[in-house]
């Protein structure tokens, strides 16, 4: 478990190398993943089959795929919330068996506890880590001032726009300097203008710590625009179909410019001819099921 | 430039006036609700007085409102064969709020007990919704049997009566409990400790204190019906006399004296409704006030 100094250190300065960057710790390996789920009535439900996937230390990968095609169920597995029914997942060459250390969740909703000011929101990382009151408070007060919210500390989450909202969750995810960040959909419920901002506001956050990024998108220019890596799931039993690799520059710099240029427009072209069979027939089946 | 001046001051001018003539409407408002406000409580306690007066409805049974009023001032003159009118509301008050006090802790520790633990709930689930479907004032009866006529059984009584109210509640309120909020925390390393004091309790709380309203009115009634039905001292015995000498009169002074005390209560819950849960946005506690 890293230190307290050694967090605050690294949250500090955002250009040194902390979290996952080059770091063998941020490896993820997953190995045949198969999850099963048992429905109430008793009879078992195959969520995602025989999945297999690495994400180099550092690496910003994003699944693409159909509603209900088990993306959410494959970030579940690597935190370890829960267990897989077949199949492993390795986080830095250690199989996870229980909840992951290093790893830190960013939801669609966001996850912030409404009854808690926005300074502890933030803090709830390191304080549940064993950081003293007042050395959390100096580095929730540091990571507001980088996220844009100085001044806003003791503000509860309903007085705060959906964007504000998203920064908080973004610091709350980031204080504990992370190996691992699990992203489920974190912009899916924001206006363009604004997803496009956290989207600039997260590739520079991530640049300054690179952990290793699992990031759950609908958005396929989304994808292309953030990762390294994408990777399309098929839907029912979810399987992997194909992985791309992105071989834009970084950093990326403005995520609205680079969607104009041509390599993104080639790579998005080349993955949508893809991920478009398997959003047709996962619509089929959804549009068939409740015929 | 002057043309653009003048215009300024007209925009200020305009502006002054549509602010003033709101204020206006809210206070026109305001004041229409207490007209209709007085106008009911006038129409309704003075057409009992005039029906009994006029012998349209007989005061022997049914009371008449100033001879209620009579009898609120002789409780509180002259007293009561009881003790002073004092003396047997604090004995009232003093069983109602142990009661609360019993029966909101119970309710609210079992609550997020069988709240967080699915195993413990499948089985007992079924038990609780039977023992929620007996009349429960009835113990009432078997307490006092079992346990005298001291204050013991009426702390019981309204304890029984209060846990219920706050144990739904509080159940209710564990399993509504945001299930990203619990993976997020989880995922940072909380233990179910842990996860309890940030997580569970917290968002219970929303439900726990919204039950105390109505568990506090059930509290008074436990420990008044509890009174009635066997005491030496207390409200409830006050009424149970009164009942026995056929005066209304005094049944309704009775009345009103506990209403008094269970809108101080109510007050002072509000209170903490409101320091507790400071977080809320406000159009939630606005409704409440209603």
């Amino acid at each position: 478990m890293t230190t307290v100094s050694e967090l605050h250190r690294r949250g500090g300065t955002p250009t040194d190398h902390g979290g996952g960057g080059g770091d063998e710790g941020a490896r993820i390996e997953i190995h045949g993943l198969t999850k099963r789920y048992l429905t109430p009535k008793g009879e078992t439900f195959t969520a995602i089959r025989d999945v297999s996937l690495t994400v180099e230390p550092g690496q910003f990968c994003a699944i693409v795929g159909p509603t209900g095609c088990g993306k959410s169920t494959t970030l579940a597995q690597v935190s370890g919330l829960e267990h897989p029914s077949a199949g492993s997942v390795s986080v830095g060459g250690k199989v996870v068996d229980g909840i992951t250390n290093g790893v830190s969740y960013m939801f669609q909703a966001d996850a912030l506890f409404p009854w808690k000011t926005v300074l502890n929101n933030v803090l709830i990382g390191p304080v549940l880590l064993g950081t003293p009151k007042r050395e959390a408070t100096e580095l929730a007060m540091d990571w507001l001032r980088r996220v844009g919210l100085s001044g806003f500390e003791d503000r509860y989450p309903h007085q705060l726009s959906g964007g504000m909202r998203k920064r908080v969750a973004m610091a709350a995810a980031l204080i504990n300097n992370p190996r691992i960040l699990l992203m489920d959909e974190p912009f899916g419920a924001l206006d363009v203008q604004t997803k496009a901002i956290m989207q600039n506001e997260l590739l520079q956050l991530w640049e300054g710590l690179r952990p290793s990024v699992l990031f759950i998108t609908h958005d396929l220019d989304e994808a292309v625009a953030l990762a390294d890596k994408v990777v399309i799931m098929t839907s029912s039993p979810g399987t992997i179909k194909n992985v791309f690799d992105i071989d834009l520059p970084r950093p990326r710099g403005d995520v609205q410019q680079i969607r104009h240029e041509e390599r993104f427009l080639e790579l998005q072209g080349q993955i949508w001819s893809s991920l478009k069979d398997e959003v047709t027939r996962a619509y089929k089946q959804t549009a068939g099921a409740s015929a | 430039m002057t043309s653009l001046a003048q215009n300024a001051a007209l925009v200020r001018e305009q502006e002054a006036e549509l602010k003033a003539s709101a204020r206006r409407a809210v206070t026109l408002r305001k004041t229409w609700i207490w007209v209709g406000r007085i106008l009911l409580a006038v129409i309704v306690i003075g057409g009992w007085q005039w029906f009994t007066e006029a012998g349209w409805v007989d005061k022997f049974f049914f009371g008449q409102p100033t001879e209620v009023w009579n009898s609120l001032v002789k409780l509180f003159t002259d007293g009561t064969a009881f003790g002073s009118i004092w003396e047997n509301l604090w004995i009232t008050i003093q069983e109602a709020l142990g009661g609360f006090v019993v029966g909101t802790l119970a309710g609210v520790i079992l609550g997020i007990l069988l709240g967080s633990n699915r195993y413990l709930s499948d089985v007992v689930g079924p038990y609780i919704r039977i023992v929620n479907s007996i009349p429960r004032i009835v113990l009432g009866s078997i307490f006092i049997v079992a346990f005298g006529l001291g204050m013991g059984p009426k702390v019981l009584l309204a304890a029984v009566l209060v846990f219920f109210v706050v144990f739904f509640n509080a159940f209710q309120g564990v399993r509504e409990v945001d299930q990203n909020l619990i993976s997020n925390v989880r995922v940072l390393g909380a233990s179910p400790l842990q996860v309890a004091m940030h997580v569970t309790i917290p968002s219970a709380m929303t439900w726990i204190i919204a039950s105390l309203h109505s568990a506090f009115g059930f509290a008074i009634i436990g420990a008044l019906v509890a009174e009635v039905l066997g005491a030496q001292h207390g409200v409830g015995l006050i009424i149970s006399q009164a009942q026995g000498t056929f005066d209304p009169n005094t049944v309704y002074a009775c009345m009103v004296i506990i209403a008094a005390v269970t809108l101080g209560a109510e007050y002072f819950i509000s209170l903490l409704e409101h320091s507790l849960l400071k977080w809320r946005p406000p159009s939630r506690s606005e409704a409440q006030a209603i």
